[in-house]
């Protein structure tokens, strides 16, 4: 495989310079690394520039309505835990409309994969200020500066019990690639909060200014908790890398109903007199 | 012909539920005709609960006013049944607990609690007491009685189920020594023939399971819990996939992803979780997914009542969620109609790929009644379910608007599904032909969804006098009393809508054409259903008989209102 074949027909309308650009090729690329086939991953999409990719790479997608994406991926999983599924969302997406299916998704660790795009800015409805966005943030719905402190996804995560937290720059397409390869191998909720620069909307926070705010974690156990809630507490450099990691069983390995297979493939055939015999 | 009502009445928390429960059951076994009725406040103790069971040697489909034995678990229910007595009714109470000045009816005093603790029980066991108290009474067979007894409790030992009867046991007696006199009501076995006893919501979660339904998602809200309640504890039986998510947001979302991939799946809740699944009910439209949704309604808005019964959501379910689709609405009369509903929605939403509403209300959701045998005859049908395709389009246009559908995961196809305007393969396109050519696809299998549903029923005389016309659950009461019309030889009808989109205009406007006088049965304040048929029908229902307090129609006041209009 090669990413090529990732690439459907249609044309790709984000903006030149826009980060989920090296977002999408990161994706294609991890994907093939992992050699998993388009018609055996699908991809729940949110509301926003990030869900436009569900016209531009080529595997099974749902898009959704905005900020829900998550219960989407956990309805696929648990209908049919054969697939690899994966939910890609916007900051936005993921920490205003759809905040409480993060944290659920986290504390059920439900076997979903969570891609968001986080630009710290409502791109697709002209840049008004997000969940991520810095307080003070001047923007068209606070044109005195946001009142709101930002949200800390990863901080978040950990604490809701999510057991796999990481966190990438989308301008290293080579380490966004190895994060997204190692959030799909996961067992369990995977969220990777990827940074990514919005050209149009978000001037302050653009590629150069993420080179300056963001060092790659070294020396980190990610096995560890603590140190890991201290990691995610920093907000000034933000650290990039597995923040947290723990080996659970997923919240598919845990319902009875999948131990035989999906429930995709059993039989609808049931003893009908046998259903009713507790009400005779 | 017998025909009575049981009624057990107190504070929550006295195990009046199970208690009333059991009657019913004994009776159902015992060859009756059973339809029982629940009354209780949205509080875990306190308040005022009552379980009443009308009991028939003939086919009966709703509760009754009169009450012929009242158990009376404190002395505030004494007084508040007072009107619904009858000159010999019996009112049963402990006499050593409470001092009940019984002023309707005839007092039946025994000493409920001592008996229970001195056949060797604990005090909630006084509710067996006056359950054998019952059945002495009636002259019913307590074996039947011990066999109910056997089957709800064996699992917690022969212990616990010796101990039930023997209470119930000291009732039997005492009542046999101390009341000589034979009561006005006598109900002997009629037959070991055994019917079902159900709740709507059981023939919905039953209805569900029986066409392979293998999800289920849902978050609590009454009155429909109790169709989460019975697949939860089924799943495992039926090897379906139970999830309370965290709220119905996501569990609409959730039963989308899972309806996708190619499970089965129905969700179920009341108004204000339909309120939050509303962005999700069109998503399943525009992304044709096969999904089933059971709104039961209670009085509203807001929180409303929540453990009441009403039919005030007729417009909003119709008409929920923005632009249109296809928009199908069922609206079944009595667990016979539910069960066959919950079965056929699973058909209806694989072969439309839409969703599929069955709206109810607490009273059909609740109420026990007993059933013939069900008809086990509907085949489960996918409709055009492929499992391989090249170059595969999700959205095909096709004569009947439905597309060949594959789930996600087949080799070597890419299924997508999107919740924006889309062309044939599903990739975002807006389009005016585009446009245009999709709305048209997803309204055309609204037409042939159309032709294949049922008519809606005449219940009664063709040539009535007058014609009564409603949707869901105020079937049962009017049946009844259709039936007490009729012995005073007034001749109804009834026009009963099982489902109310798409609107079967043509039959309607048929039916009340030929009809002289029209009333409209509705359970809510507006007349919902008598505007309904005017936009469709040109029919203008003027006489109207509205009930929007919470309670169900009495067959009495039903009968009454007709005299009234027949002025009879
Ligand atoms: C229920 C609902 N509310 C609002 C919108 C409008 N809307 C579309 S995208 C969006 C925000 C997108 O921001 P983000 O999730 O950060 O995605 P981005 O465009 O930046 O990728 C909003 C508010 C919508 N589609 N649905
Ligand atoms: S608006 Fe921003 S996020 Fe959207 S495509 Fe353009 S640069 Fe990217």
């Amino acid at each position: 495989m090669n990413p090529e074949e990732f690439n459907t027909k249609e044309e790709v309308t984000w903006c030149p310079g826009c980060g989920n650009h090296s977002i999408f090729m990161a994706l294609k690329q991890a994907l093939v690394n992992l050699n998993i086939a388009p018609d055996q991953v699908i991809i729940a999409y949110g509301i926003g520039c990030h869900g436009h990719e569900v016209n531009y790479l080529r595997t099974n997608g749902f898009e959704g309505l905005h900020g829900r994406p998550v219960p989407v991926a956990e309805g696929i999983k648990l209908a049919n835990n054969e697939l690899n599924v994966i939910a890609v969302s916007g900051d936005g997406d993921a920490y205003g409309e759809g905040l409480s299916h993060m944290i659920n998704a986290a504390r059920g660790n439900h076997n979903v994969t969570y891609l968001v795009h986080d630009n710290r800015v409502y791109g697709l409805t002209t840049g008004q200020t997000s969940p991520t966005s810095a307080k003070g943030t001047k923007s068209k719905s606070t044109p005195e500066g946001a009142i709101d402190e930002p949200i800390n996804p990863m901080a978040m995560a950990i604490a809701a019990g999510a057991t796999f937290v990481a966190r990438t720059f989308a301008g290293n397409i080579q380490l966004t690639t190895e994060l997204i390869m190692q959030a799909i191998k996961h067992n369990g909720f995977a969220l990777l909060d990827i940074l990514q620069p919005c050209v149009s909307f978000n001037k302050v926070n653009n590629f150069q200014w993420y080179m300056e705010h963001t060092y790659k974690l070294e020396n980190h156990n990610p096995a560890d908790k603590v140190a890991a809630l201290q990691k995610a507490l920093e907000m000034e450099k933000l650290p990039l890398g597995v923040l947290y990691k723990e080996e659970k069983p997923s919240y598919e390995e845990q319902v009875s109903e999948l131990s035989e297979g999906p429930l995709t493939k059993k039989s609808l055939e049931v003893d009908k007199e046998k259903i009713m015999e507790e009400f005779l | 012909m017998t025909d009575f009502t049981w009624k057990i009445a107190g504070p929550a928390g006295l195990g009046i539920m199970t208690t009333g429960l059991i009657f019913s059951k004994a009776f159902s076994r015992g060859g009756y005709h059973v339809f029982d009725y629940i009354e209780y406040p949205s509080l875990i103790r306190g308040g005022h609960n009552t379980y009443q069971c009308r009991i028939s040697s003939e086919a009966i489909n709703s509760q009754s006013r009169s009450v012929h034995i009242l158990v009376a678990l404190n002395k505030e229910t004494v007084d508040l049944h007072k009107p619904e007595m009858l000159e010999n009714s019996a009112v049963i109470y402990d006499n050593e607990k409470m001092q009940a000045e019984v002023t309707a009816g005839k007092p039946y005093p025994i000493p409920l609690t001592r008996l229970a603790k001195e056949s060797g029980g604990k005090e909630l066991m006084a509710n067996n007491v006056a359950l054998g108290a019952s059945m002495a009474l009636l002259d019913y067979d307590l074996g039947i009685l011990e066999g109910v007894i056997r089957d709800m409790f064996g699992r917690k030992g022969e212990e616990i189920v010796k101990m039930n009867m023997n209470a119930a046991n000291a009732g039997y007696n005492y009542v046999r020594e101390n009341f000589k006199e034979p009561f006005f009501v006598i109900a002997k076995k009629i037959s070991d023939n055994r019917k079902y006893l159900l709740t709507g919501n059981e023939a919905i979660g039953a209805g569900a399971v029986a066409s392979g339904c293998k999800c289920f998602v849902a978050y609590p809200m009454t009155p429909a819990s109790s169709i989460l309640h019975y697949l939860a504890e089924n799943a495992k039986k039926y090897g379906i996939a139970v999830r309370h998510a965290e709220d119905e947001i996501s569990v609409i979302n959730t039963a989308i992803g899972a309806a996708h991939a190619g499970a089965r799946t129905m969700t179920a809740t009341s108004g204000g979780g339909f309120a939050l699944m509303v962005e999700g009910y069109g998503l399943a439209a525009m992304t044709e997914t096969p999904l089933v949704i059971v709104e039961v309604q209670r009085p509203g808005p807001a929180t409303g009542m929540p453990t009441w019964s009403g039919q005030g959501d007729l417009r909003f379910v119709m008409h929920a969620h923005q632009d249109d689709f296809p928009r199908v609405v069922m609206t079944p009369g009595d667990v016979e109609e539910a069960y066959y509903c919950a079965a056929y929605a699973h058909n209806l939403a694989e072969k439309y790929q839409t969703p599929i509403i069955i709206m109810s209300d607490k009273h059909l959701a609740e109420s026990h009644k007993t059933a013939e045998k069900f008809d086990h005859s509907l085949k489960i049908e996918r409709g055009e379910l492929i499992d391989s395709a090249t170059d595969y389009k999700r959205y095909k246009l096709t004569k009947t608007g439905i597309s060949p559908r594959l789930l996600p995961g087949a080799k070597g196809a890419i299924v997508v599904a999107n919740s924006d305007e889309h062309n044939e393969y599903g990739y975002s396109c807006e389009e005016i032909e585009n446009r245009n050519k999709m709305m048209q696809k997803r309204m055309k299998k609204l037409d042939m969804l159309a032709k294949e549903l049922p008519a809606p029923k005449l219940y009664g005389p063709e040539d009535a006098e007058l014609t009564l016309t409603g949707f869901g659950s105020v079937k049962g009461a009017i049946l009844d009393a259709i039936k007490i019309l009729e012995k005073e030889g007034i001749k109804v009808n009834f026009l009963h809508l099982i489902y109310v989109s798409p609107f079967p205009d043509k039959s309607v406007k048929e039916a009340l054409s030929k009809a002289k006088k029209v009333i409209s049965v509705e359970n809510n304040f507006t007349g919902q259903f008598a505007g309904l048929v005017r936009e469709k029908t040109g029919k203008n229902i003027t006489k109207r008989f509205l009930k929007y307090d919470g309670r169900p129609f009495y067959p009495e006041e039903i009968a009454e209102k007709v005299r009234k209009v027949l002025k009879k």
